[in-house]
């Protein structure tokens, strides 16, 4: 089967953040330069209409991708492909720019308290000029409106007068005010209750349904993932560590830490019984452990894994980035989910 | 086992320009020793209200209006603010969501435990000192006998949690109400706190009310669950009836709602509209508007907890019919 061509591709995208001490302090201290790699070397590619999803500990760089698919943070090396085109390029022109937009996790801090939910929703179609007068741009705010189940009327109100879930809608009306092809949603029910996350999760799988629309969906939430996702790509301290087609990663997750993270999930099937947590914490990401970065906390790892690092490696339908597995030695693993 | 924790018909009301907001009404239930009480329920339901009820920090105007909370038989809604606050710390362990607001920056780690130690327990600096250090170790801060030398920044969130879960216990409080302590961890780290923290109950036979809106904390901590609707106690009983076998339709849409992690879905159930603002409390069954099996009664009048076999729902469908048997 030929792969469908790539809507979106990030290729060896990586992000660095400098986190030094003031010159002074450091010329006192004869302290170098800290470099954070919040994203090192991370590859992935979406095909058209499909999602793929993140997943991750705190602080492994999940948001720091997203910012960088839609050009929020330029990258310190590696490129984004978005059509075909460099990310570059694509941002230049408005006409490219209005393809892509972000939904994030806070549905609070994201819409600006003292503007009317139409002036907020219309922000898009004004910017990119996709309405000749004021009647189109109040018709299109209405149907957008409609179409994450809010009323015309509501346009009228300002967001505190909104529940979370509401306020969430507003962001995604607003997102899809420019007709994008392709949304990065960073957490995008984090902050809401389940009742009003299934309500949400369902409106975005619609709008993916019914307008075709590409993600990057972004989460902590395995069971959240497991939903929406037809590829999913596991995070370890800026490294993608596995990237697998959704059903795949569920049924036979190889990486170690992708086990650990499934073995850590509060099972509802399983009331009354305590889960395995993983051991040990998140390193620093300003100082990440030799060879591979999940040595540290991996039952399988051996000499060889602290000094050389794993290379994201094809492996049993995925692609996985662990010396255990590319030796065969990952059976012994007790069996996660 | 007589319980440590009752709560008896509680009410709490804010007075607002606009007229009284009642936040909790006839909330009732207990906890017994070793007993760990889960209450779940959307945003703004009443769940932090509850437990600030009861360890005496409502946020004023609010105010406690009605019902009593006894704690080892003996009454604590009445007391003065001076006299609670010898009963937090002392008697009641309180954890809250954000572990940096708990722990005071300019002491270390070990000064906190010593100083929270030396005011509640009648033991010496020395004793103090040594117990610090196995509280860190018990709650597994790796290296305790140097760590209870660090302060709170230099520890990661989930070792902060941690140490603010050893300051709750070290006074060997006999109830802990936990509100939403592990909801700014990952969940890899939730893990070994909620672990934690429930070996803990178990071992010093604590009583402990965790607060959550995350049904898998609850699934895997708690020995009974109360869900909490619009200010109220829609259902409350054993964990796994609640969780696999919910009586109250809310409770119900609640659970089919949660994304299933062992298989994908076409759609997730979803419960439609809102819980509503306490200013627009619906008439009758609170859950009427949105509720799949409202039938006449649940517009008028308002259902009080029933025996709905396995749990207590408070809901019509459980009302006796009038010709039973
Ligand atoms: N502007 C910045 N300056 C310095 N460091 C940063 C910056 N943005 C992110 N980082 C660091 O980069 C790393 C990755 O951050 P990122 O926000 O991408 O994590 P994440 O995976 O989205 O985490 P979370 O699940 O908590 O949202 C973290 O260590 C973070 O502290
Ligand atoms: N200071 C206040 N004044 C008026 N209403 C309040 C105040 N604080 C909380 N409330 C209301 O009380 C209800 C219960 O709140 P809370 O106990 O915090 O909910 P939960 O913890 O279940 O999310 C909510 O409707 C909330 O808006
Ligand atoms: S490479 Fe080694 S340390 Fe890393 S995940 Fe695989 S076995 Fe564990
Ligand atoms: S009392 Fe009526 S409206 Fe309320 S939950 Fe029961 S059936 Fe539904
Ligand atoms: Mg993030
Ligand atoms: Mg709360």
């Amino acid at each position: 089967m030929p792969e469908p061509a790539p809507f979106v591709e990030a290729r060896d995208l990586a992000r660095y953040f400098d986190v030094s001490r003031p010159v002074l302090q450091r010329l006192f201290s004869g302290e170098g330069r800290r470099i954070l790699r919040a994203v090192d070397g991370v590859s992935f590619t979406i095909p058209k209409g499909t999602t793929l999803s993140l997943v991750g500990e705190s602080g492994c760089g999940k948001s720091t991708v997203a910012r960088l698919i839609v050009g929020l943070y330029p990258p310190t090396a590696g490129r984004v492909l978005f059509d075909g085109q460099d990310l570059r390029q694509a941002r230049a022109a408005a006409s490219q720019r209005r393809r892509m937009q972000m939904i994030f996790q806070d549905p609070y801090a994201s819409l600006n308290p003292r503007w009317r939910v139409e002036d907020i929703v219309a922000e898009p179609i004004r910017a990119f000029g996709l309405e000749k007068d004021a009647a189109g741009v109040r018709d299109r705010v209405g149907a957008l409106l409609t179409q994450v189940g809010l009323a015309p009327q509501d346009g009228a109100k300002f967001p505190h007068e909104f529940s979370g879930g509401q306020r969430q809608r507003i962001s995604i009306a607003r997102a899809l005010s420019s007709s994008p092809e392709f949304l990065v949603c960073d957490e995008p029910t984090s902050a809401l209750d389940v009742s009003v996350q299934a309500q949400i999760l369902n409106l975005m799988m619609d709008l993916q349904r019914r307008l075709g629309l590409t993600y990057l969906f972004i989460s902590h939430n395995l069971a959240v993932v497991r939903q929406v996702s037809d590829t999913i790509g596991v995070m370890y301290l800026g490294r993608l560590v596995e990237v697998s087609p959704a059903e795949t990663l569920f049924q036979a997750p190889q990486h170690p830490y992708t086990r650990a993270l499934m073995e850590a999930i509060p099972d509802m099937a399983m009331a009354g019984h305590a889960r395995a947590p993983v051991g040990g914490e998140v390193p620093s990401p300003i100082d990440p452990p030799t060879g591979c970065a999940f040595h540290p906390r991996c039952p399988l790892a051996n000499t060889r894994c602290k000094v050389e690092r794993p290379e994201l490696l094809v492996a049993g339908g995925a692609m996985v980035a662990c010396h255990a597995v590319q030796e065969g030695r990952a059976t012994s693993m007790p069996e996660a989910a | 086992m007589s319980p440590i924790l009752e709560v008896r018909d509680l009410r709490v009301e804010f007075p607002t320009r606009r007229g009284t907001l009642v936040a909790l009404d006839g909330v009732s239930f207990s906890i017994a020793p070793g007993e760990v009480l889960g209450v779940v329920g959307e945003s703004g339901a009443g769940k932090s209200m509850t437990g600030a009820a009861i360890i005496g920090l409502l946020e004023p105007p609010g105010r406690i209006a009605g019902g009593q909370i006894l704690l080892q038989g003996k009454r604590i809604d009445n007391l003065r603010y001076d006299q609670m606050r010898r009963i937090r710390g002392r008697e009641i362990g309180a954890i809250f969501q954000d572990p940096l607001t708990t722990l005071n920056p300019l002491y270390t780690v070990g000064d906190q435990l010593i100083e929270t130690m030396l005011t509640h327990l009648p033991i010496s600096p020395a004793v103090a000192k040594r117990r610090a250090v196995e509280w860190l170790e018990m709650v597994g801060i790796p290296a305790a006998a140097q760590r209870v030398q660090s302060y709170p920044h230099e520890f990661s969130g989930g070792m902060r949690q941690r140490v603010v879960i050893a300051l709750a216990l070290c006074a060997e409080p006999k109830l802990i109400v936990a509100d939403e302590p592990t909801t700014a961890l990952d969940v890899s780290i939730q893990a070994q706190v909620i672990a934690l923290l429930k070996r803990l109950a178990r071992e010093k036979g604590t009583a402990m009310m965790l607060v959550t809106h995350d049904m898998g904390v609850i699934a895997e901590t708690a020995d009974r669950v109360a869900v909490m609707y619009a200010g109220r106690i829609a259902e409350i009983g054993p964990v796994r009836e609640v969780v696999k076998n919910p009586q109250h339709p809310y409770t119900a849409g609640l659970m089919a709602s949660i994304p299933p992690l062992d298989r994908r879905v076409e759609r997730l159930a979803q419960i439609d509209g809102a819980m509503p603002r306490l200013s627009a409390i619906p008439q009758g069954c609170a859950y009427n508007p949105r509720c799949p099996r409202v039938f006449s009664r649940c517009a008028v009048e308002r259902p009080e907890l029933l025996d709905a076999g396995t749990t207590l729902a408070a809901c019509w469908l459980h009302a006796k019919a009038m010709t039973d048997a």
